[in-house]
Formats: C-alpha cells, sequence, structure tokens
C-alpha cells in the first residue's frame, strides 16, 4: 500500500500552489465606516439573513474592498486580454471583434426531422450547428434494437449508421458552417460517419470546423452514458486526437465538459475542478501516447455550465482559463500560447429551469446566458422554456436564440472587454473560486488521476454530496426557487414538443433495407479487421472509418468493440 | 404503525443515465427510515420486476426523465401483474408529460411525481399510503 502512494505520488507533475489566503486587512476609512455606519444600521435593522451563500453554498460577504484583495497584482493576476494568465479573457478584442457563436443544440426524431429543424435554426441567424443524438445513438445500439424501444428519437436524433448521417446533413455544407456533436463513448464513429458526409460533399478536411464532444471522463463521473472501462475508452479519446492533428487541424476533437457534472447537481467549484482535471488528464495520456503537448492542446476545447447565480458563474470562467495558463505552462512547459489559451462554450442551466410557471425560464435563461457572455464564452446555446418538460417547440428555440441576439446587438455589454475586472468583489470570488479548484486538483493529483478517482468514485461521491445538500436547502426553503416552493400558482399545462412515435418504426423499416442493400461480405470483413486493431495498439480512426463507409452500423460497430473492450458497470452510490 | 421498516426500491429503467434524482429520493428516503435498494442504471422491467420480488419491497420507485415512460411502465406493470405482486406500490418521479398521467395511474401506478417535487411529499405519500394499507 505504501510502495504504491510512493509511485502514485512520483507519477504526479508538480502542481501550482493555490492563492494564499492572507487575512482581510482592512483600512482606517473602513474601520470607521464599519463603527459609525454600518453598527448603527445593524442595531436598528438586521440584515435579511444571518449569513449569505451563493448557490453553491460559497459565503459571501457584505461587502467586498481593497482589504480583501492584499496580495492582489493587476498585472499579474488580472493582466490584459488575450495575454497571461487570460483572466480579462482570451482575445484582445473579444467580443467587440467577434461575437460568440450562437449554437443551439438541437436533436429529435429522425434525420430528416433534425435536418428541417437544422435548416430553420440557419436562416433564423444561427451560427453554428449542435447536435443532440438519441440515447440508443450515444449508448451505441441501433434504433432496431431490443434495449432501444421507446427511446428512439427521444431525447435527440437517431442516428444508425451513415445513411442516417447524410440525411441530418443533406444541403447544409460542412465546408462552411461550424458543428458541434454531442456524443461520447461512439465519438469516433460518429465522427467518422460526419467525416465521410463531408468527403462525399467534397469539403477539404483541413478546413472542416467543428467540436466533438467526446469527453468520456465526466461520462464516468456525470452523465453515465459510457459503454467501455476507462482504458479502452481513453485510447479512442487519444486516438481521435491523433488522428484529429494530422488530418484536421481545424476541428477540436474533445470538449471537455463540466456541464453535465453541473446537471449532475455539483457546486461550481466542483465543476471546475473536475473539468480542468478531467482536461490535464487527456493532455497527460496524450502525451504519454507520444505527442508534444502544444501540437495537440490547441485543439482542446471546454463547455461550462452557466447556472443561477451570476457573479459566481462569471468568476468560474476567469478561474478557469488562469488555472489552464498555469497547468500548461508550470506542469507541461508548454511554449505555444496556442494552448494556454482556454476556449469554451457555454450552456445555460437546464437543472436550474423549473416546469412551474414554465415562462420564467426566460428569464433565467437570460440572466444566464448574460453570466456567460460577461465571463467571455466563445460559443453559447441558451436553453428553451419548456426543456424542464420536452424537447423545445419551434417556438421556444427561435425565443431561446432571440435572447442571446438581444444580449449582443441591444444590451451593449459587448461593447467592452471584461467590464467586471477591477471589482473588489468579482476578483476576490475568482481568487476563491481558483483556489477551491486546485485543492480538489491536488486531492485527484494525489490519488494518481482522474481515472484513479473516478474508479473509487471520489468525484461522484463529492457531486451527491452537494446534490443532496442544496435539495435539502430547497426543501427548507433556506434557497428559494420562485415557482417552486415559493410564489406558487396554478396554470394550465404547456403545450410541449411530442415525439412522433412513428419514428421508430421509420428507422427500423430504414435499417432493414441498408442491411440488405450492402454487401454483408464486406461489412463483416472490415468489422473483424476493427477486431483485429483493436487487440492491438493501432491507432483505431482509420479502421472505424473504413467500416463506416462499407455502412457497417453504429450499434455493429461497438459491438465489435464490446467483443475486444468488454463494458463498464459503475458502482451505484447513493 | 408497523414494526417493521419500509422497503423500497428504486430503480433507473431505460438507456438515459441521469441519476441525480433518483439518488436523492433514496438518500431522503434512507434518512427518513425506510430500508432503501437502489438497482443502478440501466434496469430492463423484468430486471426491477424480480429485484422487487427478491427484495421483497413495500414501494417500487421509478425515476424516468427520457420520455420512454409510455413504454416502460406498461411493461412493468404487466410483470408485476403476472409476478402476482400488484400489491407493490408503483410510484413514477421525472418528467411525465401531464397528459401522460391519466392513463399511468389507471394502470395501477400508485402517484407520478413531476419536476419541484420536495422529497418531504414523497416521504409523507409512502408513509400514508403504507399506513392505510396494514
Amino acid at each position: 500500500m505504501t510502495d504504491k502512494s510512493k509511485v502514485q505520488t512520483e507519477i504526479v507533475t508538480p502542481s501550482t500552489p493555490a492563492i494564499p489566503a492572507s487575512p482581510r486587512r482592512p483600512s482606517p476609512k473602513e474601520k470607521s465606516w464599519e463603527e459609525n455606519t454600518l453598527k448603527p444600521t445593524l442595531a436598528k435593522s438586521p440584515e435579511r439573513r444571518a449569513e449569505f451563500t451563493t448557490i453553491s453554498g460559497h459565503p459571501i460577504r457584505r461587502l467586498y474592498t481593497e482589504a480583501d484583495l492584499p496580495d492582489w497584482s493587476p498585472d499579474k493576476d488580472l493582466g490584459r486580454p488575450g495575454e497571461p494568465p487570460y483572466t480579462r479573457g482570451i482575445h484582445s478584442t473579444m467580443h467587440r471583434g467577434r461575437l460568440w457563436t450562437m449554437r443551439q443544440f438541437a436533436g429529435f426524431g429522425a434525420a430528416e426531422d433534425t435536418n428541417a429543424r437544422f435548416r430553420y435554426l440557419l436562416a433564423q441567424g444561427q451560427t453554428g450547428l449542435s447536435t443532440a443524438f438519441d440515447l440508443p445513438t450515444l449508448m451505441g445500439y441501433d434504433s432496431d434494437h431490443a434495449l432501444s424501444e421507446g427511446e428512439v428519437g427521444k431525447c435527440g436524433v437517431a442516428i444508425s449508421s451513415l445513411a442516417d448521417m447524410e440525411v441530418l446533413f443533406d444541403k447544409i455544407p460542412l465546408a462552411n458552417v461550424t458543428t458541434s456533436m454531442t456524443i461520447n463513448s461512439p465519438a469516433a464513429i460518429i465522427w467518422a460517419m460526419y467525416l465521410a458526409v463531408a468527403e462525399k460533399q467534397g469539403a477539404d478536411w483541413k478546413k472542416l470546423s467543428g467540436t466533438l464532444q467526446n469527453d468520456i471522463l465526466k461520462e464516468y463521473i456525470a452523465q453515465k452514458e459510457y459503454i467501455y472501462p476507462p482504458e479502452p475508452s481513453m485510447r479512442l479519446v487519444i486516438d481521435t486526437f491523433e488522428f484529429g492533428v494530422k488530418n484536421t487541424p481545424k476541428f477540436n476533437p474533445i470538449s471537455i465538459s463540466g456541464y453535465h457534472i453541473r446537471e449532475a447537481g455539483s457546486t461550481a467549484i466542483q465543476e471546475l475542478a473536475f473539468t480542468l482535471r478531467d482536461g490535464l488528464e487527456y493532455v497527460e495520456w496524450g502525451m504519454r501516447r507520444g505527442m508534444d503537448v502544444d501540437a495537440f492542446v490547441p485543439q482542446l476545447s471546454f463547455f461550462f455550465n452557466a447556472h443561477n447565480d451570476f457573479f459566481e458563474e462569471i468568476a468560474k470562467y476567469r478561474a478557469a482559463r488562469r488555472i489552464w495558463h498555469k497547468a500548461m505552462v508550470e506542469r507541461y512547459k508548454s511554449k505555444n500560447p496556442r494552448s494556454w489559451a482556454l476556449r469554451f462554450h457555454t450552456q445555460t442551466a437546464g437543472c436550474s429551469l423549473t416546469a412551474q410557471q414554465p415562462y420564467n425560464n426566460v428569464v433565467r435563461t437570460a440572466i444566464q446566458a448574460l453570466a456567460a457572455v460577461l465571463g467571455g464564452t466563445q460559443s453559447l446555446h441558451t436553453n428553451s422554456l419548456d426543456e424542464a418538460w420536452a424537447l423545445p417547440t419551434e417556438f421556444a428555440a427561435t425565443l431561446a436564440l432571440r435572447t442571446q441576439q438581444i444580449i449582443a446587438h441591444e444590451t451593449g455589454v459587448a461593447n467592452t472587454v471584461d467590464p467586471l475586472g477591477g471589482s473588489y468583489f468579482v476578483e476576490t470570488l475568482t481568487n476563491e473560486v481558483e483556489c477551491g479548484a486546485w485543492d480538489y486538483i491536488h486531492k485527484i493529483d494525489a490519488m494518481g488521476g482522474m481515472v484513479t478517482a473516478i474508479e473509487r468514485s471520489y468525484p461522484q461521491r463529492e457531486i451527491a454530496e452537494a446534490s443532496y445538500r442544496y435539495q435539502m436547502e430547497v426543501d427548507r426553503k433556506d434557497k428559494i426557487v420562485v415557482g417552486v416552493n415559493d410564489f406558487v400558482t396554478k396554470e394550465s399545462p404547456l403545450e410541449i414538443l411530442q415525439i412522433d412515435e412513428t419514428v421508430a418504426h421509420r428507422q427500423a423499416e430504414r435499417l432493414r433495407k441498408l442491411r440488405a442493400d450492402r454487401s454483408q461480405a464486406e461489412v463483416d470483413r472490415r468489422l473483424n479487421t476493427l477486431r483485429t486493431a483493436a487487440r492491438g495498439k493501432e491507432n483505431l480512426m482509420p479502421f472505424i472509418y473504413d467500416t463506416v463507409k462499407a455502412y457497417a452500423t453504429l450499434g455493429e460497430i461497438c459491438e465489435a468493440m464490446r467483443d475486444v473492450f468488454g463494458t463498464y458497470e459503475e458502482v451505484a452510490i447513493t | 404503525m408497523p414494526t417493521k421498516k419500509i422497503r423500497v426500491l428504486i430503480a433507473k429503467p431505460g438507456l438515459d443515465g441521469h441519476d441525480r434524482g433518483a439518488k436523492i429520493i433514496a438518500r431522503a428516503l434512507r434518512d427518513a427510515g425506510m430500508e432503501v435498494i437502489y438497482t443502478g442504471l440501466r434496469q430492463t422491467p423484468e430486471m426491477i420486476a424480480s429485484a422487487a420480488i427478491q427484495e421483497d419491497v413495500d414501494v417500487i420507485g421509478l425515476s424516468i426523465l427520457s420520455g420512454a415512460h409510455n413504454t416502460i411502465c406498461p411493461q412493468l406493470m404487466a410483470l408485476l401483474k403476472a409476478k402476482g405482486m400488484d400489491d407493490v406500490v408503483v410510484l413514477v418521479g421525472g418528467i411525465i408529460p401531464e397528459a401522460d398521467i391519466p392513463a399511468m395511474k389507471k394502470s395501477g401506478i400508485a402517484e407520478i411525481f413531476l419536476p419541484g417535487t420536495s422529497t418531504q411529499d414523497i416521504i409523507e405519500f409512502i408513509n400514508k399510503r403504507l399506513a392505510v394499507g396494514t
């Protein structure tokens, strides 16, 4: 035991020390204000509560002054936008130069249904595509598999083969649009299908731009859509990095995601810490594969949640950039500034939406989106008002997009870079959030890394604790959720999107035809070649691409790899 | 009041992995003094029905957010009936369109808890329901 922990400690790269928490040093004037102005007020009328905390339970002081930033240096801690430590943003002109990409996540029914929604959103001024896949696709089952029953096309679009992918992007020129695909365990396969469609359209792979989510670590931690055990899953992820560096230099092969960690109930600090520690894990696995840190890290991107607590969220994005820069430079000796700058997508918090009084969700989403913009996001999805009930209707999805357009063009918040920079409160909170995240990162380092931490259920348990604590606060009304535990009214049901029950039948029929029309011998041959390669150490992307091109289905390809890799079962904790 | 602890099976059927709600309910019921068994993810109706028999539970709580309730619930209710387990109180929590609720109740599901329900309401429901039954 002692031997093992020694070895693990040695593997860990030295970490940056966290910001020292110096005590507050109030000025004589502040002390006098406390004595002469504050005290009499408190004596007459006490504050609304004894303790104020963020939605994550982080304590917030009455007033922030220069006394809260004793060691803070504008040059070192704030810097200038586009320069280390990137607190103020990764570009010198930020949203003055280019607005964030408005990227609404969409997907439902069969490929043709989602294709129509994509084309509608592009016509409404959306600037990027983002694909939601249904649960069978996410879990690597074809639409006609027994376990897919009742789930086809429900939570996203059903994609079982290249034929479906061709329909999904029909009349959408992939050379001119950036596409994000929310797929994890089968990411390599879906990406291969996307690349095959691009090839068919005559698009140059080198010019393709977009993002594959492909973040398996947060699946074990939070969203739980895993298929294989961590080791082979990580191999597949690193295979996509290698393949991407060579073939698709403008495509992000991964979106390291805190979004789902937060949705599972984590605090803001946990979201930040686990996501960045996941990021470091991918970097270390990539380097162990023999890649130079600066060859692949510039293509890694991030994805954060935008929850209700406005300033805590802004502090989180600012701290994220600072931590990533420090880690790249100090832990991995990166020399390329493109590796240092953390680029991220944001989605407003689905878990903050209420089924009750759903129109209130428009307001929540607008405020969350504003936090993401002030925090310097590169792209943004705003949730629709009806998403506590179902996938959004066209009306609700349009309103969500309009929310971003109003922030971009009417509020004036994009006129200047990091307008909150230098605020005593925002800078202090940024420091505290960063500090809290480093604490977690060091703990996970000491365990031997994120894969080990996951196997010990460490992040899972931390999140479950935080999620339960918050629920109890809501149940006790320590935290108010408007329309849920206070300000409750009785209302009539909302009109929601119903998924056509014929989707599964349409998909089953399409798969039957696909299997009849393709060369089964060729499919079998290529699946067998993939199996053999999976047993070895080669990069699997070219083999996967070959199976996809022969119209092997997603389920068949996943099954071939299940044969070799086995499947993962988590230890269920409550 | 029965001296025996109320036994509850919390199950997460279907392919969905969003288990935040299921885990909160499991823990809240345990904190309220019940004996809780959590099945973990991706349970088929068959697996849930046999776990319910094996663990001899009084209550089954299903967490469904994916829209698959109209497939999963009828299958489970039929299985429970076939196995003579119709006295088990079946509860569903999650995202269920209001239009689907009457048919689900008709099939024997005791209650459907929608988003925003407090854990206390669920605990009270179970306690009342089982007190009436004994």
